[in-house]
């Protein structure tokens, strides 16, 4: 087989693992794939309802924009750039780490070079591909209210795709060297979680500090931004001007995307390889545990939940998200901070916040603790009842969740009690709605799965969600429409109890 | 045999999937004897130890461990006994002592017994220098001696074992090997599902061969050769032609 010809197989096969990866994380893994496909259709062509209901009145919209059109436009882009870096960050590590053919590669007669370019190639296919299937209900709103000159937007997905993929090889590679293989898995779990949201809250942040306000649009439709802002002409508004179909800047976009994922694979290509190798070879990091203490007493519940709380700590996804979560709570305490001094009535935005917050990290918690068991056989052999077992786990939940969310509640209780009455026990229900549906739909499962628990089971993800929704909803009507928070409630109640109804069957 | 000589005592134990795993199995371990179970893949050897040790449910029959049914009062049963699967699961982000305080705790074993206990086992299977080391990148080979010590901390007097000598290199099978033999020696009773005949040959006192969800033949190898008239014939020629008897029957 010629060099042109193995790569060109080698691409084939790439192309083959991403398409697999990816329907798998589609489908949960199951194998009535046509069902789960179909269901991905609907569900996209269902997501060009809410993609009109944000984009809808922008169809329109014609160069030369406004400044402040043009400033809001870009902030959209950086944030879509910021999440596909997010999302080539946690591709780059998983290629690292999890794929088990490095052996295989490396010890195959071929140039490593040329093959891991192909790698980082399949890497910014896999980002780009799955950033077009999230914008298109977006795009088609545009083309169908707006014309054909919006299908440019598709070309400025790809090449921020290109260039968010350049950066996070770079990023993790660099990260490889400054700080070993081991820590670098965690940083960039971190990073991945931490980049995507930060844009947002920022801008939410400096919304708060200059206007009062937690809509992001203050701070980008504000004079002060348009006065800073540079001319029309400026390189800056290239992406805008792109997605409303100039065609020259689209086009040096794409050229520039492409220049720098080839600068990327030129100058990384080689490392690649050995940061891949020094990452198997490291594949045992030298993570020391607590220093030696002696073995606690206690009961057997309580071993349990030490164990639990100890994993949870040492857990990188649920540090990440739990950091996102707080990242997230920032502007609301920010928020509340400035209504110390002056009495905004915008303060009770918080309550929704903080619920929805609770409601989606119990269930993730909840999902850890009960249905991501790494030593399930060891548990079932273990002399305690399963009640107690599934009792220890809810416990730890119920703990963690007090324990993130109580110092919130007790600062809404100096600005005002009823407000951290009700939202204190929004969080108490909307957490154990979240950990009581995860708890109905428990698998047997490693906490390494995490990242695919979402399509296990769809219902289960969807349940979740709209009762964390519903609660924030109805925590926030609570203060401001009372008799509007007890229809929410029920119907809140209403879906918790048909996920309860739907549920699968235990003896 | 009085009732308390069994430490186990299965009878009718049977199991369906899609086809039948266990078809009505009778099965009598005596208490401190090391019983070794082989059979060729998929006759229902771990299927009968997951009904023993309490992680399946049976569709008929009943498990006796020391004279208390294990389906009635299965927290009575699991008190006294340990389960070692071929997959040893154990978790990655504990330390080895961190694993074994956990299950001490679990078992209600006093941390005063349980931490020198613990000390000792990780020490005599060779993982002293990784005792403060998360298990994360250990070994399979490392991670089998965890959950080994961890079946072994709460001190059964009932210990199953699926295979535990797979993935285990020869210094380390025979560190398992000589714990075992202690514990049998000081009393325990050891069920061990092996393919490694040699090491049936070698180290249980008797031997059941389990094919297509039936145990086929039982006794020591003195007894499995004369039952099949083969006086000097090894362990694995008697096994092959027990399982062609019995495979040539199906």
């Amino acid at each position: 087989m010629s060099s042109a010809t193995a790569l060109t197989w080698f691409a084939r096969h790439e192309i083959r693992l991403a398409w697999r990866e990816w329907l798998a994380t589609m489908t949960g893994g199951r194998r009535k794939r046509t069902r789960a496909v179909i269901g991905l259709i609907v569900f996209a062509a269902i997501m060009h309802l809410p993609a009109y209901a944000v984009i809808g009145r922008f169809a329109d919209l014609r160069a030369p924009l406004d400044k402040s059109s043009l400033i809001v436009m870009t902030a959209t882009i950086v944030l879509a750039w910021a999440l596909m870096l997010s999302q080539a960050i946690e591709s780059v590590t998983r290629v690292f780490y999890a794929r088990a053919d490095l052996d295989l590669i490396m010890s195959s007669p071929v140039r490593l070079e040329n093959v891991f370019s192909i790698r980082i190639a399949a890497i910014a296919l896999t980002v780009i591909a799955m950033a077009l299937l999230f914008s298109t209900p977006f795009v088609d709103v545009l083309v169908i209210g707006g014309g054909i000159r919006w299908f440019a937007a598709y070309g400025v997905v790809v090449a921020i795709g290109l260039s968010a993929a350049a950066m996070a090889i770079a990023v993790t590679i660099v990260l490889f060297r400054l700080i070993g293989p081991s820590r670098t898995r965690f940083v960039a779990q971190i990073l991945a979680a931490v980049i995507g949201a930060g844009f947002v809250i920022a801008l939410q942040i400096a919304a708060i500090l200059s206007y009062g306000t937690m809509s992001r649009f203050a701070v980008l439709t504000s004079d002060a931004a348009a006065r800073f802002a540079p001319d029309a002409d400026s390189i800056m508004w290239w992406p805008a001007r792109a997605v409303l179909g100039d065609g020259e800047a689209l086009l040096l976009l794409l050229a520039g995307g492409l220049l720098l994922l080839g600068a990327v694979m030129t100058i990384f290509s080689a490392r690649f390889a050995n940061t891949a190798a020094r990452a198997s070879a490291n594949a045992r990091p030298n993570h020391q545990g607590s220093r030696a203490r002696a073995f606690r007493a206690g009961s057997r519940q309580q071993a349990l939940r030490r164990k639990e709380f100890v994993l949870l700590r040492r857990d990188p996804w649920l540090v990440s998200q739990t950091l996102m979560q707080l990242l997230y709570l920032v502007p609301p305490a920010v928020m509340l901070w400035r209504s110390f001094s002056d009495s905004n009535m915008a303060i009770v935005l918080i309550t929704p916040v903080i619920v929805m917050a609770a409601g989606q990290l119990a269930g993730g918690l909840a999902w850890l603790t009960i249905s991501g068991e790494d030593a399930a056989d060891l548990v079932a052999t273990a002399p305690l009842a399963p009640s107690r077992v599934i009792r220890a786990k809810i416990e730890v939940v119920l703990i963690a969740i007090a324990a993130i969310f109580a110092p919130l509640v007790a600062a809404l209780l100096f600005a005002s009690p009823l407000q951290a009455t009700v939202t204190a026990l929004g969080v108490i229900i909307a957490a154990a709605s979240a950990t009581a549906i995860q708890l109905w739909f428990r698998v047997q499962a490693k906490r390494s799965q995490f990242r695919r628990r979402q399509t296990s089971s769809r219902l289960a993800t969807f349940a979740e969600a709209f009762s964390s929704i519903g609660w924030a909803a109805t925590a926030a009507l609570a203060l401001a429409v009372p008799l509007a928070a007890l229809v929410s409630g029920l119907m809140t109640s209403a879906i918790v109890a048909a996920t309860w109804k739907l549920s699968p069957r235990r003896e | 045999m009085k009732p308390h000589e069994s430490a186990l005592q299965v009878r009718g134990l049977t199991k369906r999937f899609d086809r039948l795993a266990v078809d009505a199995l009778d099965l009598t371990v005596r208490s401190g004897e090391f019983y070794a179970l082989v059979g060729p893949n998929g006759a229902g050897k771990t299927t009968t130890l997951r009904m023993v040790a309490g992680l399946l449910r049976p569709d008929a029959g009943t498990v006796t461990i020391f004279g208390s049914d294990a389906l009635s009062d299965p927290v009575a049963a699991k008190q006294i006994m340990a389960w070692v699967s071929d997959e040893p699961m154990i978790y990655d982000k504990l330390t080895p002592l961190e694993y074994l305080e956990f299950v001490a705790g679990l078992w209600g074993v006093d941390p005063a017994t349980s931490e020198p206990a613990a000390h000792r086992l990780l020490v005599s299977l060779g993982l002293e220098p990784h005792l403060h080391e998360r298990c994360e990148g250990f070994s399979k080979g490392m991670r089998q001696k965890v959950a080994l010590a961890g079946a072994l901390v709460h001190d059964p007097r009932l210990i199953i074992l699926d295979e535990p000598l797979t993935g285990l290199d020869a210094v380390s099978a025979r560190h398992v090997k000589g714990l075992l033999g202690d514990r049998v020696r000081s009393g325990c009773t050891v069920i061990m599902t092996t393919h490694i005949l040699e090491v049936a040959e070698r180290m249980a006192d008797r031997i059941g061969v389990i094919a297509a969800g039936r145990l086929v033949a039982e006794g020591t190898l003195a007894e499995l050769r004369q039952q099949n008239g083969h006086n000097d014939t090894s362990l694995e020629d008697l096994f092959i032609a027990l399982v062609n008897v019995e495979a040539a029957a199906a």
